[in-house]
């Protein structure tokens, strides 16, 4: 586990979501909304088709940001701005760099990329080095 | 039409979710948090904790029993049609294990808008059966042509 330390980039996390994801997170979590699970529904109000639940996608921030720490038990904080329409079956990567380490904690700003398109913008997570 | 402002300051009635080791797993395997301290009782004992850990992004679950209702509220006046989650805050505290029963209370925070858009934040305070803080989050939640 290499410390983290101002200015070093976390590593990438890639991650593609399969056709199912959305019925599995929305199981999971029990977040039903249509536009999630219902693909003439989605259509319906204007979509291009199902998208991802934002929290799922938060969720694979906060896995980077756990990655990066050493363990899940390390984030302490996670502030995201959801942007865009995140879609299935496309690659998405989180990307990070350590902004600031202060008393005990790393302060990580993150993004979520899929295709060119910031989906998870203005991420930030402060991580407790021990 | 400006947004409804009345609502700022409103709170809701706690509601306290029981966290199941089968629900923990699920909420793991649906987000691809693959530590064994989610899944396995004996990875999770031998890191110190009384039973499989919930991975922080379940937050989202042990929230929703008192979200929905402050969403849905009529009061706050939310458009669902052209409502999008705009941001999302969390801050973690005390570890939450399965077998833990955590009540969360929610109250809206503020609603505003700025350029033809609606922002209503909602705040979530979670506490386990020992009245220790697990996790406080804002829920923005974002109404496009108010």
């Amino acid at each position: 586990m290499a410390p983290l330390r101002e200015g070093e980039r976390i590593p990438e996390l890639k991650v593609t979501p399969d056709r199912y994801v959305t019925y599995r997170y929305a199981g999971a979590s029990g977040d039903f909304n249509p536009i999630h699970i219902d693909e003439e529904f989605a259509k319906q109000v204007g979509l291009p088709g199902r998208i991802l639940h934002g929290l799922w996608t938060m969720a694979q921030v906060a896995r980077a940001a756990e990655q990066a720490a050493g363990g899940p038990q390390r984030l302490r904080r996670l502030a995201v701005q959801f942007r865009g329409l995140g879609m299935l079956e496309q690659e998405i990567a989180i990307s990070g760099s350590v902004r600031e380490v202060r008393e005990g904690v790393a302060v990580v700003e993150l993004e979520a990329d899929q295709g060119g398109n910031k989906i998870i913008r203005n991420g930030e997570a402060e991580l407790a080095l021990e | 039409m400006p947004v409804k402002t009345e609502a700022i300051g409103k709170e809701y009635p706690s509601a306290t979710y029981a966290v199941g080791r089968e629900k923990v797993r699920e909420y793991a395997a649906a987000v691809g948090e693959t530590d064994p301290i989610h899944t396995e009782v004996e990875a999770a004992r031998a890191a110190g904790f009384a039973d499989v850990v919930a991975p922080p992004m379940f937050a989202v679950v042990y929230s929703a029993p008192v979200m929905a209702p402050a969403i849905f509220d009529p009061e706050v006046g939310i458009d669902f049609p052209t409502m999008v989650h705009g941001g999302q805050e969390f801050v973690w505290g005390e570890p939450v294990v399965a077998g833990d029963e955590i009540t969360t209370t929610a109250s809206v925070k503020d609603i505003s808008e700025r350029d033809g858009m609606g922002f209503y934040v909602f705040e979530t305070v979670s506490r386990n059966q020992r009245d220790e803080t697990v996790c406080t989050a804002s829920w923005t939640n974002i109404v496009r042509g108010v």
